[in-house]
């Protein structure tokens, strides 16, 4: 084995990198491909398998790296979707008086809705501000209880939080019942960059995706090979440990479950500009477990291969392929890896390694005794 | 003025008295030991000082400062390090950063600032590998730095242990029974470890049952029988007096003298 204090420190620096690399090669190759076989237009759910990705990623982060289960990623990912959806289509024109300096610093703007007449309306980068707050607020509520203990507690407080989201969300009228929110504007992210679902733009758009993701996964690779992913690492393996050796395990824990709530979140607000909309499914229970299944797919802790693998399933699922066992795939799938490979399939020797690993500790506790 | 106080703490489990209003100080630069037979209510002392659990009554100054109430992790922050029972090292890391982790509460870097690989950031962490380098050469195990955890014998996860619990920078280090389990000779560098760890100026409250070691080690030594106090002194005087001598082998007195 090789020691990190010996080897070259070129190759150790550069080795890291190498899955964003690949990252960065693999949307323009996948970009190739598609335009070849004549199936350019597959990009649409390309890009919407990468913002679901963003989810995921931070849902692998929480779980591979804190050793906490949510439930509600689906909520958070509608609530930061619904949030930006409603103050982008809801008129505020009845309350132009009162509100008209919001409009002079550009948080409010007039636009034209679908039929033509002239509406108020909160601008997109507003409503992401806007729904990134609601995210981490609704997080602190749930999470802030939830973290202080020790054990499953957030897995039930996300799963309850989850269902009443996706209760109120269809109950609600404001917030379109069972058919959701339409008529969503695009959102000119940056001058020249527009999120929006016109096959125009469909080719920038899975451009734009794959930079948040690839930006995302560079960012979180970076915590986690530092003080806080040991940190987190540290808490996961033992908690008691960790607080002995001065981590704030409450705080950490809080911290990384609203990181991971205002990723799901992000992407909700993305991916209903993209898509014009967004409905109540989004914030079903099956959707949570989804993200679930998904981040235990990819390994958890390995947030490269989670975003790799989430991507792959989400296209097919989106692309049809898994018909009317659409849920009951993501379902099979969480069954049989906590059953089979609890650690996450696809790792090299990983099941050897394991059983190494449970005799050399099963020795080391004989010696011990 | 003493480094530890410990004044009339107690706790009770239920109907049990595990802690029974027990005073102690503790000296700087002193090496003390805390003995007693089994569930004399050692671990619960120990648990009660680092903030694992809180009194019922009474109090813990360190340094002057009440502690008792604190969350471990502030304890910890505030220069008083542990170790566990049975080493509780990371198992997911490698033995270099199990000791890295022991720098967390002296250094700063958050989310933001570890996110974006700000230059503080990465000074920071320079200087945390070279400290959790440091520290494992002080135990003598760099050359294990890129192993796992998990790979180590069981007396290699307690040096690992200690260096993690040095890494923190600790006025007072409470080792709580670091022979268990050790071979003959692992317990031989194991004393001179810590006569080493109270040279680097690091005061020093060890439970342990060896007793060669606690009378070999020892300034002043602690006995615990069901939850009191029952002697303090030098290792001389405790092996010499009367009513340790009869809770350790359970005879009366005179017969251990005569005999």
């Amino acid at each position: 084995m090789s020691s990190p204090l010996t080897s070259s420190p070129v190759l150790t620096r550069l080795r890291p990198l190498l899955p964003a690399l690949g990252f960065a090669v693999a949307a323009p190759a996948l970009h190739l491909v598609m335009r070849l076989a004549g199936i350019e237009y597959c990009l649409t759910q390309l890009t919407m398998a990468i913002y679901y990705a963003i989810v995921v990623t931070g849902l692998g982060l929480l779980m591979g790296y804190a050793g906490q289960v949510s439930l509600g990623h689906g909520a958070f990912f509608a609530l930061g979707g619904y949030t930006s959806a409603v103050l982008t289509t809801h008129d505020f024109g009845k309350w132009q008086a009162s509100l008209g300096w919001l409009r002079d610093v550009h948080v409010l703007v007039a636009r034209q809705d679908l039929y033509g007449s002239q509406i108020l309306t909160v601008t997109p980068w507003a409503a992401c501000l806007a729904a990134l707050a609601v995210a981490v607020v609704a997080g602190c509520l749930i999470g802030y209880p939830a973290l202080r203990l020790r054990g499953h507690y957030l897995t039930m407080a996300t799963l309850g939080f989850g269902l009443i989201v996706a209760k109120l969300l269809v109950g609600t009228s404001f917030t379109g019942a069972a058919d959701g929110i339409n008529g969503v504007p695009e959102w000119r992210f940056l001058p020249g960059i527009i999120v929006s679902g016109k096959s125009a733009l469909r080719v920038e758009n899975f451009y734009l995706a794959s930079a948040l993701l690839l930006a995302v996964l560079l960012l979180l690779r970076n915590t986690v090979v530092s003080r806080v992913g040991r940190a987190l690492k540290a808490i996961h393996d033992g908690e008691k440990a960790a607080d002995a050796m001065g981590i704030d395990t409450a705080a950490y824990k809080l911290k990384v479950f609203l990181l991971s709530a205002a990723l799901a979140a992000t992407a909700g607000v993305f991916l209903t500009h993209y898509t014009a909309g967004i409905g109540p499914s989004e914030a079903g229970a099956l959707k949570s477990i989804r993200y679930v299944a998904l981040a235990a797919a990819g390994g958890m802790a390995n947030l490269w291969r989670v975003a790799a693998v989430s991507i792959a399933l989400n296209y097919c699922s989106l692309r049809g392929w898994f018909g009317s066992y659409d849920n009951a795939v993501f379902g099979a799938l969480l069954i049989l890896i906590i059953s089979l490979v609890p650690n996450g399939p696809l790792q090299p020797g990983g099941w050897l390694r394991r059983r190494f690993r449970a005799r050399s500790t099963s020795s080391s506790q004989h010696g011990a005794a | 003025m003493a480094l530890l106080e410990a004044r009339d703490l107690r706790k009770c489990f239920g109907g049990l008295v595990a802690v029974d209003g027990v005073s102690f100080d503790v000296e700087p630069g002193q090496i003390k030991s805390l003995i007693g037979p089994n569930g004399a209510g050692k671990t619960t002392l120990f648990n009660l000082v680092t903030g694992l659990l809180r009194p019922d009554r009474g109090s813990v100054r360190f340094q002057g400062t009440p502690v008792s109430g604190w969350k471990p992790h502030r304890i910890a922050r505030a220069g008083l390090s542990r170790t566990f029972q049975n080493p509780s090292l990371f198992h997911r890391m490698n033995v270099l950063e199990n000791v890295m982790v022991g720098r967390h509460c002296r250094t700063r870097s958050e989310f933001w600032g570890c996110a974006l690989r700000l230059p503080g950031q990465r000074r920071e962490e320079h200087r945390v590998r070279e400290a959790a380098v440091q520290e494992l050469n002080f135990v003598g195990l760099a050359h294990l730095a890129a192993f796992p955890a998990s790979a180590l014998t069981f007396g290699q996860r307690r040096m690992v242990e200690l260096a993690r619990a040095l890494a923190t920078e600790p006025q007072m280090l409470l080792l709580d029974e670091p022979a268990s389990g050790l071979n003959t000779s692992e317990k031989r560098e194991l004393g001179d470890l810590i006569r080493r760890i109270r040279n680097r100026g690091v005061t020093v409250l060890l439970v342990e049952h060896d007793m060669s070691m606690v009378m070999g080690l020892s300034d002043s030594v602690l006995v615990l029988h069901y939850g009191a106090r029952i002697a303090e002194g030098s290792p001389a005087d405790i092996q010499n007096d009367a009513r340790v001598v009869q809770v350790y082998l359970g005879g009366e007195p005179e017969h251990v003298a005569a005999g």
